[in-house]
């Protein structure tokens, strides 16, 4: 569990980070979403001490990260940054066995290890161990920069901006896989984006700044639902709101019993789908399938009552 | 070079390749070698054809021609690298064959020496070789082997006596422990000043990598060092050392003193700072920011940091200071002749006063070749060092 009890940084005066709590479970994402200078890559950089709090303290499992040194508490917690920050001159194997390295595990722990991330990682190690950074393409070299985080296996993984440097069908399938690594390993992770559609999609909370101050914590669906302020309604962005609680739902919540037309949805996908199916070829139902066998259908009613509910 | 030699007959000639045809055509026809009556005098050229007997001359004459030929295609590097070779190798042989043919009748104190054409005409087929190995463009260690070669080929040479007719070479045998002295002197004062500036350069380096203000004191004083002229720098040194020899206990005992080797070494050192430290501060900063933070991020302290990452990636950078202070110091230290501070100097100076031509060459032949191969040694380190997904293979 990492809690963060009233942390505050102040440059020249004036607060980046004004007296901000939050607690985040172990084994799940928290996004922390904000414009730029709304203090959230701040905050993110208090946690592993790359910047000082000026006051307040942050706990992981309890122990507070000051009464540890600051590079070996770093060491503890994975960091991924935009731009990934691979080493050029190290190749994908020792970019990886960096934090290892430091904790001085011998060396067949790390190819192990190594090898364990990269298979992890859809990345063949035969084929990707002995490359450079140079050599990989953006997406590759991306889930490298993760890979490398959770060598070591860290109680928290911190991210700012991962997947800012990515083009959007690229950046949408390293969501996905972060998502399914993270459920896969139970990993707690941080993430900072500007960007409310990535916190909606991975998140398993949210957290929104706005100039320092944090205003509002909780699920996704709360933060479109009830958007505690304007400002945050705006980031959620007004009109698209039903979309995006839509795209929170999946079909297995609001299936029910009948048939339909046409080609079948897996239950996994969202309300939104269904309804992008709905609208695109012309019906007002769409079947359900789980694993190739039908389980029922979604109506265009149990949608628009799906949307109405939060408005 | 590939792409534009597959069009039309024009481009399959290589331009340099022609110009180095027309010059060395040109060079034949110059004086190849002087006879003088003595070691003073000014010689009389003597053209390539009358070195020697034509039986003599002719394959030499051939070998150079043909090597030039050979130059101008622009699509077979390997070849032109022959042709280097082979002219160069026709030079030796007219220069070995032309030197006793003339000393024959030309009276007991008689010297040959090579003249403007010999010169020309070395110059131009070195440059067709360096133009074909740039096309060949070898690896590091290609180009290791390949500087041990000609290094060996040229040690052959001198050491089968076939040059030993030459003046240059006769100034050398009457002084050959005085060479050997210069060269050892030559070299320490080169290589010593440069491992001393790199041992208190770096620290400075690193020390301004970390602070901006150091940097902008530091940079500009050595700057101004840098500016002062290398006379006046040895000027300065005989009356700033002069007095410390004399006045601080147990200085003259290690070697300080006014003039000599002490002054002059450490003039060389004052010159070495700057490129050292610059290059040192331009190579650490030289690491892209987002690796720094990442290595911060995960828990590198700074030492590790330095060594782990700023250091091999600014290695290059680095190090091209160093072949910077290297070539500088090896010209520098022939001014550091003139106030006794020994090394090849000493005979450029000595031929400056007696107007003998050839025991200049004897200071200046040695001193460039030390600068050149120290270039190529260097140039080869630095490639090593570059990280190996951005070498040119």
């Amino acid at each position: 569990m990492i809690e963060i009890d009233r942390i505050t940084k102040v440059y020249n005066g004036a607060p980046a980070v004004d007296a901000v709590s939050m607690t985040a479970e172990s084994g799940t994402i928290t996004v922390i979403v904000g414009t730029s200078g709304s203090g959230k890559t701040t905050l993110l950089r208090m946690i592993n001490r790359l910047e000082e709090p000026t006051s307040g303290e942050v706990r992981i499992n309890g122990e507070s990260t000051l009464s540890t040194k600051p590079h070996l508490l770093r060491r503890r917690i994975g960091y991924v940054i935009q731009g990934h920050g691979l080493f050029p001159h190290h190749t994908v194997a020792r970019n990886i066995g960096a934090v290892p390295r430091l904790l001085n595990w011998p060396k067949d722990k790390i190819r192990a290890r190594v090898d364990e991330l990269l298979t992890l990682f859809s990345m063949e190690p035969e084929q990707f161990r002995d490359r450079f950074p140079a050599e990989l393409s953006g997406g590759q070299q991306q889930r490298v920069g993760v890979a490398r985080a959770l060598a070591s296996r860290p109680d928290l993984l911190l991210m700012d901006e991962p997947f800012g440097a990515l083009d959007p069908i690229i950046r949408a399938r390293a969501q996905d896989d972060l998502r399914q690594i993270q459920r896969a390993l139970g990993s707690t992770i941080m993430l900072v984006t500007h960007d409310m559609e990535e916190a909606i999609r991975l998140g398993d909370r949210v957290a929104v700044m706005d100039e320092g101050s944090l205003v509002q914590h909780g699920s996704p669906a709360e933060i479109v639902a009830r958007p505690a302020s304007p400002f945050v309604a705006d980031m959620v962005g007004g009109m698209e709101r039903p979309l995006r609680l839509l795209s929170l739902v999946p079909l297995s919540e609001v299936v029910e019993d009948g048939d339909a037309p046409g080609d079948a949805l897996p239950e996994d996908c969202s309300l939104r789908d269904a309804l992008s199916a709905c609208l695109w070829t012309g019906r007002t139902a769409v079947p359900v399938e789980r694993e190739g066998a039908l389980i029922g259908r979604v109506t265009l009613e149990a949608i628009r009552a799906r949307a109405e509910l939060s408005a | 070079m590939q792409t534009i030699a597959t069009g039309d007959a024009r481009h399959r000639v290589s331009p340099p390749g022609l110009l180095f045809a027309a010059l060395g055509l040109a060079a034949l026809f110059g004086p190849f070698m002087t006879l003088a009556a003595n070691r003073i005098v000014a010689g009389e050229g003597v053209s390539i054809w009358a070195v020697a007997p034509p039986s003599l001359t002719l394959p030499g004459v051939v070998a150079v021609l043909l090597g030039l030929v050979l130059g101008l295609p622009a699509v077979w590097p390997r070849l032109r690298l022959l042709g280097a070779v082979l002219g160069l190798g026709g030079l030796l042989w007219l220069l070995a064959q032309g030197a006793p043919a003339m000393l024959e009748d030309g009276g007991d104190y008689a010297r040959v020496s090579p003249a403007i054409g010999f010169w020309c005409l070395l110059t131009i087929l070195m440059l067709l070789m360096a133009d074909a190995l740039a096309q060949l463009a070898p690896g590091p260690l290609m180009r290791g082997a390949l500087l041990a070669a000609v290094l060996g080929a040229l040690a052959l040479i001198l050491w089968s006596g076939a040059l030993s007719p030459l003046s240059v070479m006769q100034e050398y045998s009457s002084r050959r422990s005085a060479f050997i002295d210069a060269t050892a002197r030559h070299l320490q004062l080169a290589f010593g000043s440069l491992a001393t500036a790199a041992v208190i350069g770096f620290p400075i380096g690193i020390l301004c990598h970390r602070d901006q203000r150091l940097r902008g004191t530091t940079l500009p004083a050595l700057s101004f060092l840098q500016t002062i002229p290398s006379l006046a720098m040895f000027g300065i040194m005989i009356p700033i050392l002069g007095w410390i020899g004399d006045t601080v206990p147990g200085a003259q005992a290690i070697g300080i003193a006014g003039i000599g080797f002490a002054p002059a070494f450490l003039a060389l050192v004052l010159y070495s700072l700057l490129p050292v430290v610059a290059n040192t501060v331009t190579g650490l900063a030289a690491a892209p920011p987002t690796a720094i933070e990442a290595a911060r991020g995960m828990g590198m302290t700074p030492g590790q940091r330095l060594l782990r990452v700023e250091l091999p990636l600014g290695m290059p950078v680095i190090l091209t200071g160093l072949r910077i202070v290297l070539v500088q110091n090896i010209g520098l230290a022939v001014i550091a002749g003139l106030i006794g501070g020994g090394g090849y100097g000493t005979f450029v100076f000595q031929g400056l006063n007696q107007t003998a031509t050839d025991l200049i060459l004897l200071g200046a032949l040695p001193t460039v070749a030390l600068a050149l191969v120290s270039a190529i040694v260097m140039d080869i380190l630095v490639e090593l060092t570059r990280p190996k997904a951005t070498r040119t293979a």
